[in-house]
């Protein structure tokens, strides 16, 4: 604030100083703090193995996959479903039928981030499949459009 | 929260284990899956609007809210209101064996910003519902699916006992560019409410770009060197 308003004429100077000042006033506990909490939100929504979960992506569990145990080739410790978490088991089970990731969090009264870190983890140990949403990603291309357009003109 | 409007589904005696889609016991395989956003202010008929066409029970889905935005605007104006989760209630139509299209109501206030950038990652448009007894209560929403480019339509819920006003009035009163669709509708409506998701879906295939090897806009210009 200080040094703004000791340079009100210079226009450019003020955004370099206000730069120059992040990494001595904040950067370190920022750091910390982003490394503690926020690596799922730095993966835009991927999980590990790229998994993409928007609210609408389809997840899965075939019934061959345990639903109580990892799987044997299951990434070491760390994620939470790897602790056989209740709510884990539960997404298995409730994955039996195909659903989408917010009918998981919607049934099983589960917020939605939460559960998607748990769909995650599942499927980063191969106890859930995450379905493609069949169709290129980002906005809807207009085979997909036309498709829905005449879906709604039958109802 | 948005608990005024959920007593009006037309399913409300169903359980979402009201039998699985045919879809949803072959796990070979998954249906193309799309989705329309539902935007608009508490109380404007987000969930009627998706009770009146999804073949299940509106799910509710919740996000913690952060405080930060607490205070920010005031949820006691409609009564029974929540300050500390979002919900966010949903719907779903199988379109085709292999394709499903889910609609997401989302509360229409700044605060929640961070549920729509995750929200409309990937979908149609939105529908901004209106009311015209608080018509301030859509201006986030309009404000921000114009600056994010998501192609959107606004309808305007008519509620009984309230002055039926015309799409070119609300369109002024808005400040809406002439090309976005306005409609008067009925939320309760069934038949309305697909009016409203055709002419949503028709609008995102108006502003949508051309089809590949077919002309477009910017195909004139001859910038690309290669």
């Amino acid at each position: 604030m200080t040094t703004a308003a000791a340079a009100p004429p210079a226009p450019r100077r003020v955004p370099a100083r206000a730069r120059a000042a992040v990494p001595r006033q904040g950067g370190g506990p920022a750091i910390r703090r982003s490394a503690r909490v926020r690596p799922y939100s730095l993966t835009g929504g991927r999980t590990r193995f790229g998994h993409v979960l928007l609210v609408e992506t389809f997840v899965g569990a075939p019934a061959a996959s345990p639903g109580a145990e990892p799987g044997p080739d299951a990434p070491g410790p760390g994620g939470l479903a790897s602790r056989v978490l209740p709510e884990a088991r539960a997404i298995v089970g409730l994955c039996r039928r195909l659903r989408s990731v917010a009918e998981v969090a919607a049934l099983l009264k589960m917020p939605l981030g939460v559960v998607r870190v748990l769909i995650g983890d599942l499927a980063d140990q191969g106890r859930i499949r995450v379905y493609g949403s069949g169709h290129t990603p980002g906005r809807p291309d207009r085979a997909l459009l036309e498709r829905v357009l005449s879906g709604l003109r039958r109802l | 929260m948005d608990y005024a409007d959920s007593d009006t589904s037309p399913h409300a005696s169903a359980g979402e284990e009201e039998g699985a889609a045919s879809w949803q016991t072959d796990l070979s395989r998954a249906p193309a899956a799309t989705k329309i956003v539902i935007a608009g202010g508490f109380g404007v008929g987000k969930t009627t609007f998706v009770g009146s066409v999804s073949e299940i029970t509106p799910l509710r889905t919740e996000a913690v809210m952060t405080s930060a935005g607490e205070g920010v605007d005031d949820p006691a104006e409609v009564p029974g209101k929540s300050t500390t989760t979002v919900a966010m209630d949903f719907g779903r139509i199988t379109l085709e064996a292999d394709l499903v299209l889910y609609l997401f109501g989302t509360p229409g206030q700044k605060r929640f910003w961070f549920m729509w950038d995750d929200l409309v990652r990937g979908a149609i448009g939105a529908v901004v519902m209106v009311d015209t007894r608080r018509l301030t209560d859509c201006f986030p929403a309009l404000d921000y699916f114009e600056s994010g480019g998501l192609p959107y339509v606004v309808a305007v819920n008519h509620f009984e006992g309230t002055p039926r006003h015309e799409a070119e009035a609300v369109r002024e009163a808005l400040a809406l560019a002439p090309d976005v669709p306005v409609l008067i509708m009925d939320a309760r409506q069934r038949i309305s409410v697909v009016e409203t998701l055709l002419t949503l879906v028709g609008r995102a295939l108006e502003v949508s770009p051309g089809l590949p090897g077919a002309p477009s806009v910017r195909a004139g210009h001859g910038v690309n060197p290669a």
